[in-house]
C-alpha cells in the first residue's frame, strides 16, 4: 500500500475527487500553478486543467462567498484558506451565509462547500500563523468541523467532507503535515514513514464525519484530543505511565458523543487536551458534556490542558505549546485525586 | 438551447512562467516627463486620466525631467541613496541569517527600496505610516537602530517587542511606524481613522498607508477608500504593485482589466500611477498628495509600479512560478542603480564613493548582527518568560494571573 505523508494524502484525495466528479473544483490563494504554499494542490492544475484548480484574489470573504454561490448552483467547491488565521475576513460568509442557507430557505438552497485550512502552531509562525480557531466554528450551528491527525484519516475525512451536502471546515494540523510530532521539539524530526496510518489506499474511501477513533485502549483515564495533540497525548500518556484510553475525536461537529461517554463511563476520569487557548475553548464544551452525561461515573474533576490565554508568542512557542509535560501533570493529578 | 455561444469560465494567466522568456515588450510605458502634473488644488474630475499615465522623472540618461521634477538638493538624494543601500544590505544579511538557522523567517524588499525611503524622508516626523512587511526603508530612512531590528528578528532578550511578533513585523511609534500584523490589509482603514482623528482635532498631521497589489482584493482596501472619500480624510493610500503576490501575478488582483490607481476613480479621489523605482517620482507624487491632504482636500490613492526582485519570503522559491531572469528584464530598472546614476550625472557622486559607502554600510550591518548574536539568536536567548502574559489587557485578569503562577514565572 502506498505510504504518504499528510500533504500527499490530501493531494491524493483531491486528485481522485477531481477525477471522479466534474462538479468538484478547487480554488484559493496560490493553489493553482504553484500548488499551494504547503503543496497540497501540487500538480492538480496541470493534470485536471485551469478551471478545476485555480488561484483567487486575496480575499477570504470573496473566496467563501464565491464557493457558496457555486454550491448553490450545484457544484462542490473545495477551497483553501492559506492559514486558518486568515479565515476571519470570511467569518460573516461562513456564519451568516454558509451555515444558514439551508435553514433559512427551508431547504431550497444549500452550501455544500469544503473549506480546507492549515492551523495550529509549532512552526514558529508567530501570532498569525499558529492559531487554533476550532471553537469559534464549533459554536456556529450549521457548520461542521473536522480535524485529521494522520494521513489515512486526512484522505478519508476530506473525501467525506467533499461529498457532504453541508459546509465542512477541515482544519489541517500543519505541524504534522510531514511527520507526527509529539511535542518534544528538541528531538529529531520524524517523518510519516513506518507509521501505520501513513499507509493510504488508492481509490475513494471515507472516514465518516462524526466518528472518533480509539487510538489507545485503557482503563484508568480517558484522554480526549484531536490533530497534533493526539501525538502529544500518546507521548504524555507514555511518560506518565498511566493506563489511559486515548480518543482521537477527528470530527468536532458532528461529535461522537457515544464514544466519549462510553469511554469515560468505563474509566471514570477525563483529561482534555487542545492547543487552542483555554477559556471558551472546545475543551469547555467537552468538559460540560462529560459532566452532564457521566457525572455518576466520575472519580476526579475533569482536567483541561490547553494553550495559555494569551496570543501565540513567537519567542515563547514552546512555553505556550501544551506539550507532554503538562499532560503528565494533569494525568497525575486526576489519578491521585 | 438557442444558438448563442456557450459560456466559458475565464481564468487569467501570466504572460510567462518558468522556462518561458519574460517579455515586458507589450507594457505601455510613458516616457519620463510625459505625464502631466495637475495643480495640487485641482478638482478631482479634471485629473481622471492620471491613473493611466505613469509619473516618471528620471529619463534614460539619468537626468531629472518634466513637471514632476521635485528639484531636490543633493543632500536629500544622498540621504535617500544611503537609506536604500542600507535597506538592501540589511535584507541580504538577515536573509542569510535565516538560512543559517538564526531566525524563523525573513522577507526582503529588494527592488522596492525607493518607495518607503522616499516617502519616509518626504513626510514629517509627526505623520504616521501604516506599513506592510515590505517597507523596512521607512525605518532605515529615519535611523531606527539596526540592533533593535536584529534583536526582534532573533526574538532574543533585547527584542523591543519582547518576543511577541514574527521577525520583521515591527512596531515603532516614535518613528511614525504603526504596528504590523500578519493579516493583509487590515490596517488600511486604521490609517483613515488616524487621519480623520487628526482632522477632528484640528491638527496638521497626515497618514500614509501601504498595501500590496494582491491585497487590494481584500474588503478592507475598499472600505478604507470609501471612508477616506466620504470624510475627505488627510491620508495617502498607497498600493505597491510589485507584480507578484507570492505566486499569483497581478492579473489575479485585476491588473489585466485596469490599473490599481484607477480604483480611485470610483471613489472620486485622485489616483496617481508612479514609477516606484524612480526615487524622484515617488518623492514628487507623495509631496503632491501630502500638500493636498494638508490643504484639507482629502485623500489620494497612489499606485507605485515596481517589481518584487526577490522571492516573497524565506519560505518560497520564485523560480517555481516565474521565469528566473524576470527581475533582470524589468524595464524600469533598479531603484538604487538609477538614483546612483542620477547623482553621478549631476556630478555629485562617483563609483569610488559608492563602493566605499557600500562597504561601510555592510560593516554597519555586520556589527549590528554580531551584537545581536552576542545577545542570542532565536531560541538561544529569550525575553523574560513572564512577559508573555503581559499586555493581553492593560491590567492582567485572573486567567493570566493564574496561568502565569501555574507556569511558575
Ligand atoms: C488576510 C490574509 N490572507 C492571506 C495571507 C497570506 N499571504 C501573506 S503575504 C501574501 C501575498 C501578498 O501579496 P501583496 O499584497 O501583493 O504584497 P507583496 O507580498 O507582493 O508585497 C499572502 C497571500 C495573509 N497574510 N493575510
Amino acid at each position: 500500500m502506498p505510504v504518504m505523508n499528510m500533504v500527499q494524502a490530501l493531494n491524493n484525495a483531491l486528485d481522485e475527487k477531481l477525477g471522479a466528479d466534474p462538479d468538484v473544483l478547487i480554488f484559493g490563494e496560490d493553489v493553482g500553478y504553484f500548488g499551494g504554499v504547503f503543496r497540497v494542490t501540487d500538480g492538480l492544475q496541470a493534470k485536471h486543467g485551469l478551471t478545476r484548480c485555480f488561484d483567487t484574489p486575496i480575499a477570504e470573504g470573496g473566496i467563501i462567498a464565491t464557493a457558496i454561490g457555486m454550491g448553490a448552483y450545484g457544484l462542490r467547491p473545495v477551497v483553501e484558506i492559506q492559514f486558518a488565521d486568515y479565515i476571519l475576513p470570511a467569518f460573516d460568509q461562513l456564519v451568516s451565509e454558509a451555515a444558514r442557507l439551508r435553514y433559512r430557505s427551508n431547504g431550497e438552497f444549500w452550501a455544500p462547500l469544503t473549506v480546507r485550512t492549515p492551523y495550529g502552531g509549532g512552526i514558529f509562525g508567530g501570532q498569525t500563523h499558529s492559531q487554533s480557531p476550532e471553537a469559534i466554528f464549533t459554536h456556529v450551528v450549521g457548520l461542521k468541523t473536522v480535524v485529521p491527525s494522520n494521513p489515512y484519516d486526512a484522505k478519508g475525512l476530506l473525501i467525506a467532507a467533499i461529498e457532504d451536502d453541508d459546509p465542512v471546515i477541515m482544519l489541517e494540523p500543519k505541524r504534522i503535515y510531514n511527520g507526527p510530532f509529539d511535542g518534544h521539539h528538541d528531538r529529531p524530526l520524524k517523518t510519516w514513514a513506518g507509521h501505520p496510518k501513513a499507509e493510504v489506499p488508492t481509490g475513494l474511501y471515507r472516514v465518516p464525519l462524526g466518528k472518533a477513533a480509539v487510538v489507545r485502549e485503557g482503563r484508568a483515564v480517558t484522554v480526549l484530543a484531536y490533530g497534533t495533540m493526539v501525538h502529544v497525548a500518546l507521548a504524555g500518556i507514555d511518560e506518565a505511565g498511566v493506563d489511559a484510553e486515548l480518543l482521537d475525536l477527528r470530527s468536532l461537529v458532528p461529535l461522537d458523543i457515544e464514544a466519549i461517554t462510553a469511554s469515560v463511563r468505563k474509566t471514570g476520569r477525563c483529561v482534555i487536551l487542545h492547543e487552542a487557548s483555554r477559556f471558551g475553548g472546545f475543551g469547555g464544551e467537552l468538559s460540560a458534556l462529560v459532566q452532564e452525561r457521566c457525572f455518576d461515573h466520575l472519580k476526579a474533576p475533569i482536567e483541561r490542558v490547553a494553550g495559555w490565554d494569551t496570543p501565540y508568542p513567537h519567542a515563547f512557542e514552546w512555553d505556550y505549546f501544551p506539550g507532554p509535560a503538562r499532560l503528565v501533570t494533569a494525568l497525575r493529578r486526576v489519578m491521585e485525586y | 438551447m438557442n444558438n448563442q455561444p456557450r459560456l466559458t469560465l475565464h481564468i487569467p494567466e501570466p504572460p510567462a512562467r518558468p522556462g518561458d522568456h519574460p517579455d515586458f515588450g507589450g507594457m505601455k510605458l510613458p516616457k519620463a516627463g510625459e505625464t502631466m502634473r495637475p495643480d495640487v488644488d485641482a478638482a478631482e474630475p479634471t485629473m481622471r486620466d492620471m491613473p493611466f499615465g505613469l509619473i516618471r522623472v528620471l529619463d534614460d540618461g539619468h537626468h531629472a525631467v518634466g513637471p514632476w521634477d521635485p528639484h531636490l538638493e543633493a543632500d536629500v538624494l544622498h540621504q535617500g541613496l544611503r537609506a536604500m543601500m542600507l535597506t538592501r544590505a540589511f535584507d541580504d544579511r538577515l536573509f542569510r541569517a535565516h538560512r543559517q538557522g538564526k531566525t524563523s523567517f525573513y522577507m526582503k524588499s529588494t527592488g522596492e527600496e525607493a518607495i518607503a525611503v522616499a516617502q519616509s524622508l518626504m513626510l514629517d516626523a509627526r505623520d504616521m505610516c501604516f506599513p506592510t512587511y515590505r517597507v523596512l526603508g521607512w525605518l532605515m530612512a529615519r535611523h531606527y537602530p539596526l540592533l533593535d531590528l536584529v534583536n526582534q528578528i532573533f526574538s532574543n532578550a533585547g527584542d523591543p517587542l519582547r518576543g511577541r511578533q514574527l521577525p520583521i513585523l515591527y512596531s515603532a511609534r516614535a518613528y511614525g511606524f504603526y504596528s504590523i500584523s500578519g493579516n493583509l490589509g487590515s490596517r488600511f482603514g486604521h490609517a483613515v481613522g488616524w487621519a480623520m482623528a487628526s482632522a477632528y482635532k484640528g491638527d496638521d498631521r497626515i497618514a500614509l498607508a501601504y498595501v500590496g497589489e494582491g491585497t487590494t482584493a481584500e474588503g478592507g482596501f475598499h472600505e478604507a477608500l470609501t471612508f477616506a472619500s466620504v470624510y475627505r480624510a488627510p491620508v495617502i493610500l498607497c498600493v505597491t504593485n510589485n507584480q507578484w503576490a507570492i505566486s499569483s501575478f497581478s492579473g489575479i488582483a485585476g491588473a489585466n482589466e485596469t490599473t490599481f490607481a484607477a480604483k480611485a476613480l470610483a471613489y472620486g479621489i485622485p489616483g496617481l500611477r508612479v514609477d516606484g523605482n524612480d526615487f524622484l517620482a515617488v518623492w514628487a507624487a507623495t509631496q503632491w498628495a501630502a500638500e493636498r491632504a494638508r490643504l484639507n482636500l482629502g485623500a489620494t490613492l497612489i499606485e507605485l509600479f515596481t517589481y518584487r526582485a526577490s522571492g516573497h519570503s524565506t519560505a518560497d522559491d520564485p523560480a517555481k512560478y516565474r521565469p528566473a531572469d524576470e527581475a533582470l528584464q524589468w524595464p524600469l530598472g533598479d531603484p538604487i542603480e538609477r538614483l546612483k546614476e542620477h547623482l553621478i550625472a549631476r556630478g555629485e557622486w562617483d563609483e569610488e564613493r559608492h563602493a566605499a559607502l557600500q562597504s561601510a554600510l555592510e560593516d554597519e550591518v555586520r556589527a549590528a548582527v554580531r551584537a545581536g548574536e552576542a545577545i542570542g539568536t532565536l531560541g538561544k536567548s529569550k525575553p523574560e518568560l513572564g512577559s508573555m502574559f503581559e499586555d493581553v489587557f492593560k491590567e492582567p485578569d485572573w486567567r493570566v494571573i493564574e496561568q502565569r503562577r501555574e507556569m511558575g514565572v
